[in-house]
């Protein structure tokens, strides 16, 4: 049986790891999920690092990560055990193995190898959001008891320990309320400037002074630009700093030039919505435009 | 108080089910809020809150109950107790039940309506919202113990200060009606047909078990293509000005279109009030942006499934007479029902989304083309309801119940 951790585990659990900054409110929803036993859900725009936490989680309680990727074809079945009926009959034909252990052929999967494992690991379930509307609801009974059947063999794995669940989404699907009952739930904010030098520091130590600044200041102004589809985001700063660091951009240039945008920018219509806002073309080009701005919402 | 609370949430519109108030009551008897009101704050917030859209909600409700209580953090363990727990019966005065019982509902409506009118000023910033007057009403009403100053400038942010900043504002959705509803109510729009492309991915069982028995058992595995939908959709969508006072329902409808990955094919267009010789690609429906409407009708088979959305209502010259555009310089040679009648001619399968509630319909300012085009299109009222019957009328070719 999964063994219920004591209330004083709460001040001292996850603190963050030195390669991941982590906010105060973040750190006590951690905190708090470890201590309720709940499975905490993460959304936030992509890019804040909602799969890094997982990670630094591991890594701060020195526990294993198992990861599981879900995709718009994942069944809620795959996490937990798949049974390989067609090698059985394969091998029942050629008279390989022991066809008489159901064992051999049930195969766990990723939520599985987290129930069984003899120390107690942290369990991602990443993008939740990307599988089918009803995949959450087939998770529910696992995520609440940490345990499932497999009626080939008749057996129920349980869980040893029960694991650290993250789950994270992008918020591509809403998802059922049912689901999210069980969850503790928290939004990473996209980091304020201080935030954001700090997660910096961590990523590029030495990085000059200046360059940073402006770097920053261009940053955010490009996420202030309106009706930009995809916003730069936190790694794509980072990476953006390291082409800057590479290219050796003299800081002074970056605002005017803004090198290697498309490092920031991925989409060709928002390269594009930003030509026309610097060069002050969006207005009075289309008379149809006036009264419709407030719709620029319908994109998505 | 703390039940009180809870129905403050309620009140404000946060969702709050009672097993999410078990567990928050299991977190603070553990000791998990740290002593500190903003403790309390993230343990509230991560507990009973599960969408970012309810965030801004969640920070009103906090800062309207816990408004009074200015605290340096790290409350003295005694108060923190007492704060903990029900308030005995005999410390609540006479007049404070007086006090509570004078505020109804209505009132505490009108006085909510005021403090959020209060607060917009304060978002652009004032900050009386947190300043010393103890006379926020929700603060007193109730069992909590009202009026309670603990002195000293809170050198940290406390959490009421937090909950006041309303950082979360944007994300507020005000939504009736979900983005997972609507997607729910269009997954019913699927036909299945085999594929004639695709990977053979499936397990054919009547055609393994025959292929097995012709090698006398030996296995052989014989696959086909997944049944797949074969829904093809257009949805065209009105940009008019008219439409921004729906714009968020709009956006939800088109988010879950947009997500609904089940269709075959999903094309996207929008115009301007009324649907005349062209289609725009953009909601800003640029005029160097679109697609003939006589191309759309020549070149998409009649399978296509046409939703529109739209209010519907314009100038009746708009919809009935040659030159009725309201665009600026265009002109149109036919009228634009005559368009529509040839749309729905060409797409059989149609139905029309009303995002003006249905109430209105017969007595809004466009009540005349509403009635019009209600006469050419199956229109519904853009809701769960609505879209589930549109989309019934888009999985058959319905006559349109004149009136």
């Amino acid at each position: 049986m999964a063994k219920k951790a004591g209330p004083h585990d709460a001040g001292n659990g996850y603190q963050g790891s030195a390669d991941y900054i982590v906010s105060d409110d973040l750190r006590n929803c951690v905190n708090i999920a470890i201590a309720l036993q709940k499975p905490l859900l993460i959304k936030g725009e992509p890019g804040t690092g909602k799969t890094m936490l997982a990670q630094s989680i591991a890594d701060s309680l020195e526990k294993q990560l198992i990861i599981w990727n879900i995709k718009s074809t994942t069944k809620a079945q795959e996490g937990l055990y798949v049974y390989d009926t067609v090698q059985r009959l394969y091998d029942s034909q050629f008279g390989e193995g022991d066809v008489a252990n159901i064992k051999k052929y049930i195969k766990l999967g990723k939520m599985g190898e987290a129930f069984i494992s003899p120390e107690p690991v942290v369990l991602l379930i990443d993008e939740i959001d990307k599988a089918d509307l009803e995949f959450p609801n087939d998770l529910l009974w696992e995520l609440d008891q940490m345990s499932f059947y497999i009626p080939e063999t008749r057996e129920t794995v349980a869980a040893i320990h029960r694991p650290i669940v993250v789950i994270t989404s992008n918020a591509e699907k809403e998802l059922p309320d049912a689901f999210l009952r069980r969850c503790i739930f928290h939004y990473i904010e996209f980091p304020d400037p201080e935030g954001m030098e700090r997660i910096i520091a961590v990523h590029h130590p030495n990085l000059e002074r200046k360059l940073l600044e402006q770097a920053m200041e261009a940053f955010y102004m490009l996420r202030n630009v309106p009706n930009i589809q995809k916003k730069p985001s936190t790694s794509e700063l980072i990476d953006w700093l390291q082409a800057l660091v590479v290219g050796g951009i003299s800081p002074n240039r970056i605002k005017q030039e803004l090198p290697f945008l498309g490092v920031l920018l991925k989409k060709n219509e928002d390269l594009d919505t930003l030509l026309n806002q610097l060069q002050g073309k969006a207005k009075g080009r289309n008379p149809n435009a006036v009264g419709n701005s407030s719709l620029s919402r319908y994109r998505y | 108080m703390f039940t009180k609370f809870f129905y403050t949430l309620k009140n404000f519109g946060v969702p709050v089910s009672m097993n999410e108030w078990q567990t928050l009551l299991e977190a603070l008897e553990g000791g998990m809020a740290g002593s500190s009101l903003t403790g309390f704050y993230h343990l509230c917030r991560a507990l009973l809150v599960k969408t970012e859209a309810h965030y801004d909600r969640f920070d009103m409700a906090f800062a309207a109950f816990f408004g009074d209580i200015e605290t340096p953090e790290g409350l003295p363990d005694k108060i923190w107790e007492w704060l903990n727990k029900e308030l005995p019966e005999l410390e609540i005065t006479e007049e404070m039940k007086r006090n509570h019982r004078q505020l109804d509902w209505d009132e505490l409506k009108r006085m909510l309506e005021e403090r959020l009118a209060e607060q917009s000023e304060e978002h652009h910033g004032g900050n009386r919202w947190i300043g010393t007057g103890g006379t926020s009403p929700f603060g007193h009403s109730g069992y909590h113990p009202g009026g309670i100053r603990i002195g000293g400038e809170s050198r940290n942010l406390s959490a009421v200060k937090v909950a006041g900043m309303r950082r979360f504002q944007e994300f507020r959705t005000d939504e009736t009606l979900g983005v997972r509803q609507f997607q729910i109510a269009l997954r019913k729009l699927r036909q299945f047909t085999s594929r004639l492309e695709g990977a053979k991915t499936e397990l054919d069982l009547d055609a393994t078990v025959d292929k097995t028995c012709d090698n006398a058992g030996r296995l052989e595995l014989v696959w086909e293509r997944p049944r797949d939908n074969a829904i093809k959709v257009i949805l065209l969508m009105d940009a008019g000005g008219s439409m921004v006072t729906y714009s968020r329902l709009c956006n939800q409808l088109f988010t879950a279109v947009h997500r609904a990955n089940h269709f075959k094919d999903l094309q996207i267009f929008y115009f301007h009030n009324c649907i005349y010789d062209w289609l725009y690609h953009s909601h800003a429906c640029e005029q160097s942006d679109y697609t003939d409407t006589e191309y759309i009708l020549r070149t998409y088979s009649s399978d296509y499934r046409v939703i529109i959305v739209g209010d519907a209502s314009m100038a009746p010259y708009e919809l009935m007479r040659a030159g009725g555009i309201i665009d600026w310089g265009l002109h149109n040679d036919r009228p634009g029902i005559e368009w529509l009648r040839r749309l729905r001619q060409h797409f059989e399968y149609s139905a029309w989304l009303n995002p003006i509630p249905r109430d209105y319909w017969d007595w809004t300012d466009g009540a005349f083309t509403i009635r019009k085009i209600a006469e050419i299109f199956p229109m519904e009222p853009l809701t769960v309801d609505g879209l589930e019957k549109a989309v019934i009328a888009l999985r058959s070719k319905q006559a349109v119940a004149g009136k």
